[in-house]
């Protein structure tokens, strides 16, 4: 697994050229990288089963079982699977440099997003109510214990 | 009563945002609803939506403080809907909402603070809390919007950006992914039906839904920098002229990094960053200034001009 603090520079490296098929492969297995790595911190083995026909959908999945806050890159995970589609099925067509090089920054945003979170925990816990509702330490702790 | 009738007179929630960093958000939503003949009605004495300061130490006192803010809305002012532009303050009532309808506990804590501060318990289903692209797209629409068009925004590429919190956590909406016309969690749409209407052309921005890293943004600023760069630079390739916005976090963070993106990382994205609100005021007919162009971070004052709205 290529260390997390390479990914970034592993997606910036990947280029079009001579084989968008190749580069469209190489960023899905970086963006599963990423999150195998995720999983693994969290004490897991990273799952090798596909879902709707991707392992980076099957693992997104896995990393955000008992922490909803995750769920903030799952339509990054999905547009990844799409833009993949669209290189690699449609090849041919003149916008697939343009796709790619999006591929590559959604990519990018997954690295930063999950490597963020890795650092602090708490990222994504405002912006997509990370926190389970209703747990019972959330009910013992705080001003509601003393109100 | 239809929703359409419903929503032509709403309690109005701006929260603490939109009196401070999102001062534009605003007074362009107060300048649309008034060209739109729509009814604002600010909530009396408001209070904060319990934020992430509160909801990340003590959910069930943010409950509690959302809850506040719809007890006012329902028991002191006879209102039955609440709008709330922020997608934070939208999020956390959503919460309050869900938490009393399904939580006996949240109830309990909810019933012991109102009386302590004196005030009636807010009961699940008093008020429907909506936000600003529910209030437009139901109250006018999109045929009602296109009619009352003067400065038709066409011309315009608008990377529609909806940030995490207006359709996350998804059990919170359940108006959401509710069938055809619904708004999707997964695809949000709303925003761009309204500025379609009034003329904008819409890119395909795979980054909609996307953190901007707001959380982070005084904990870890380079790595807010990175993201919201990421956002500019992909809404850029995707062809955009306008990142259009509808949260006043994502926005002032979208602004505020784009710059620190020059200062820090030398990367220069030229691209503008304005409020839904402010290109609807302005295809509306009404002058930037009144829709708090002159409010926002960064200059789109030459752009606006070249595109005929200022």
């Amino acid at each position: 697994m290529t260390p997390l603090a390479d990914i970034e520079a592993a997606i910036t490296a990947v280029g079009p050229l001579p084989d968008v098929h190749a580069a469209a492969d190489k960023l899905l297995r970086l963006s599963e990288e990423v999150i195998e790595h995720w999983v693994t911190a969290r004490g897991e083995e990273p799952t090798s089963e596909l879902r709707e026909g991707f392992r980076l959908l099957a693992l997104h999945r896995q990393g955000a079982k008992g922490d909803p806050s995750f769920n903030a890159c799952r339509e990054t995970c999905r547009e990844i699977v799409y833009h993949y589609n669209l290189v690699t099925m449609q090849s041919e067509l003149a916008e697939t440099t343009n796709r790619l090089e999006m591929m590559k920054m959604i990519s990018s945003h997954l690295y930063l997003f999950v490597s963020g979170k890795m650092q602090v925990a708490a990222l994504g816990e405002f912006c997509c109510s990370a926190k389970p509702i209703r747990t019972s330490t959330d009910f013992d702790s705080g001003t509601t214990k003393e109100a | 009563m239809t929703t359409k009738d419903k929503y032509k007179k709403v309690a109005y929630y701006p929260g603490c945002a939109l009196e401070g960093t999102g001062h534009a958000y605003n007074r362009s939503t107060k300048a649309v609803g008034k060209e739109l003949g729509l009814d604002l009605v600010e909530v009396k004495n408001w209070n904060c939506c319990g934020a992430m300061e509160v909801k990340n130490v003590d959910p069930k006192l943010q409950t509690y403080l959302s809850s506040r803010v719809m007890s006012v809305a329902a028991n002191e002012m006879d209102m039955d809907v609440v709008m709330a532009p922020c997608n934070g303050c939208y999020h956390n009532l959503k919460k309050a909402e869900y938490d009393l309808k399904n939580d006996p506990e949240s109830v309990e804590v909810v019933d012991k603070l109102s009386k302590k501060a004196g005030h009636k318990t807010y009961e699940s289903g008093q008020v429907e809390t909506i936000h600003a692209l529910d209030w437009i797209k139901d109250a006018i629409g999109e045929d009602g919007l296109a009619e009352r068009v003067k400065n038709s925004l066409s011309g315009i590429k608008v990377a529609n950006y909806y940030g995490c919190m207006y359709t996350r956590p998804r059990h919170i909406f359940p108006e959401k992914d509710a069938g055809p016309g619904s708004e999707s969690t997964s695809k949000p749409h709303f925003m761009d039906d309204l500025l379609a209407a009034a003329g904008a052309e819409n890119v395909e921005f795979p980054l909609k839904t996307a953190c901007c890293g707001g959380a982070h943004t005084l904990s870890d600023s380079d790595m807010s920098t990175k993201l919201v760069l990421n956002i500019l630079k992909a809404a850029k390739l995707a062809g955009a002229d306008v990142i259009a916005t509808e949260c006043p976090t994502c926005h002032s963070g979208l602004e505020m990094h784009q710059i620190r993106a020059e200062k820090t990382l030398g990367e220069t994205v030229d691209i503008k960053i304005l409020y839904f609100t402010q290109l609807l005021g302005m295809a509306l007919g009404l002058k930037p200034k009144k829709v708090g162009v002159h409010e926002n971070i960064s200059d789109s004052i030459k752009f606006l001009k070249a595109k005929g709205l200022a």
